[in-house]
């Protein structure tokens, strides 16, 4: 083991649904896009997914519990995502709960990845029970993500209040899913309302894009491709290594109606 | 401001903002219901002293102070509602 560590990412939200796992994955291919050693370790014992989003499903053959419970080591429980290269997944139980890991346990597994990976990036599941303070144990910063709305950014505040009581410092905010049409009449807050409301550090915007969804179909995360959606994940991997990227405009480029007719 | 403008509803995402930031005081605070009882206990028992107070009709709350001016800063202010039944003379 090396004298330099990696660093523990954790990635949560509080409210489920919100995007936590497909942010996950695409930090985890976009950091590995980027050169860099990275694993993602799926907290969400009992409801795992990462391994769908990632298209690694058909690949698990031992996972975190079996590793905590010394059935097998850690390196027979990482698979290694062929597309990306540099990025491995670390998969939770399908067919355990959440109380099969410690938090102390989780944090170990940690310590151990990140002797070995750049970065060791913790999937939290929703909630604030013991699978996310599992995922939180470890960790030596995190990301929040949330959306717009009122019920995800309420329960994000929560989530910060949590990770800061846990002497969390570096805490950064993922907003979700803006839909820039709806911001621009009014009916969506913005990006720059939900930093104002919940007072962290923005990392990144996403956009609503339906190429996300086709992605997730297809198992291939979008990171660093053409997409709005892909830029603004790689953009956020650059923001993670601290490079000072600037925000994209996600205003929707106009169609071939509005843009024969509109002025510009 | 375009006359159209003028007459329009304010718009929801301006309302979910102010609504979330409601909420949000009251969910930091660290009052707990608990604590909030205690405070309102003590409130009567002090008020008492002097006045005869509508326990049932009281009401206090968390909430968001408005912060008039530039100089005072919109923050978290204890908002009590406490009607009198009868100004006693003590002696």
């Amino acid at each position: 083991m090396g004298e330099v560590t990696g660093e523990v990412i954790v990635i949560t939200s509080g409210k489920g649904g919100v995007g936590k796992t497909t942010t996950t994955a695409n930090i985890g291919t976009g950091l590995a896009k980027l050169g860099k050693r990275v694993v993602l370790v799926d907290t969400d014992i009992g409801l795992r997914n990462l391994d769908v989003v990632l298209g690694l499903e058909n690949r698990i053959v031992y996972n975190v519990v079996d590793v905590v419970e010394g059935t097998c080591k850690l390196k027979q429980a990482l698979i290694k995502d062929k597309r990306a290269e540099g990025l491995c997944l670390l998969p939770a139980a399908q067919t355990r709960d959440k109380s099969a890991v410690t938090p102390e346990q989780m944090a170990e597994v940690a310590k151990e990845l990140k002797a070995e990976f750049d970065y060791v990036i913790m999937d939290s599941p929703a909630g604030i029970e013991q699978g996310f303070k599992n995922a939180i144990a470890g960790a030596d910063r995190g990301i929040i993500v949330t959306t717009p709305e009122m019920s995800a950014v309420r329960d994000a505040d929560r989530i910060i209040g949590l990770l800061e009581a846990n002497e969390m410092q570096d805490l950064k905010l993922v907003v979700n899913r803006i839909r820039s049409d709806m911001v621009e009449r009014g009916d969506m807050m913005s990006a720059e309302d939900v930093v104002e409301v919940l007072g962290i550090n923005l990392i990144g915007v996403v956009p609503d894009d339906e190429k996300i969804v086709i992605a997730t179909n297809n198992g291939e995360p979008l990171a660093g491709d053409e997409s709005l959606a892909g830029q603004a994940y790689i953009n956020i991997c650059h923001r993670i290594l601290g490079e000072d990227v600037p925000y994209l405009d996600l205003r929707k480029k106009k169609g071939f109606l509005a843009k024969l007719f509109g002025k510009n | 401001m375009s006359f159209g403008d003028f007459f329009r509803r304010r718009s929801s995402g301006e309302t979910a903002k102010d609504r979330l930031k409601l909420v949000l005081v009251s969910d930091r605070s660290a009052c707990s219901p608990e604590i909030m009882e205690r405070i309102k206990n003590d409130i009567i028992e002090v008020l008492s002293k002097y006045v005869e107070i509508d326990r049932e009709g009281l009401d206090i709350k968390i909430t968001q102070s408005e912060g008039d001016g530039p100089e005072e800063k919109a923050g978290p202010a204890l908002f009590a509602n406490i009607p009198i039944r009868n100004i006693r003379q003590r002696n």
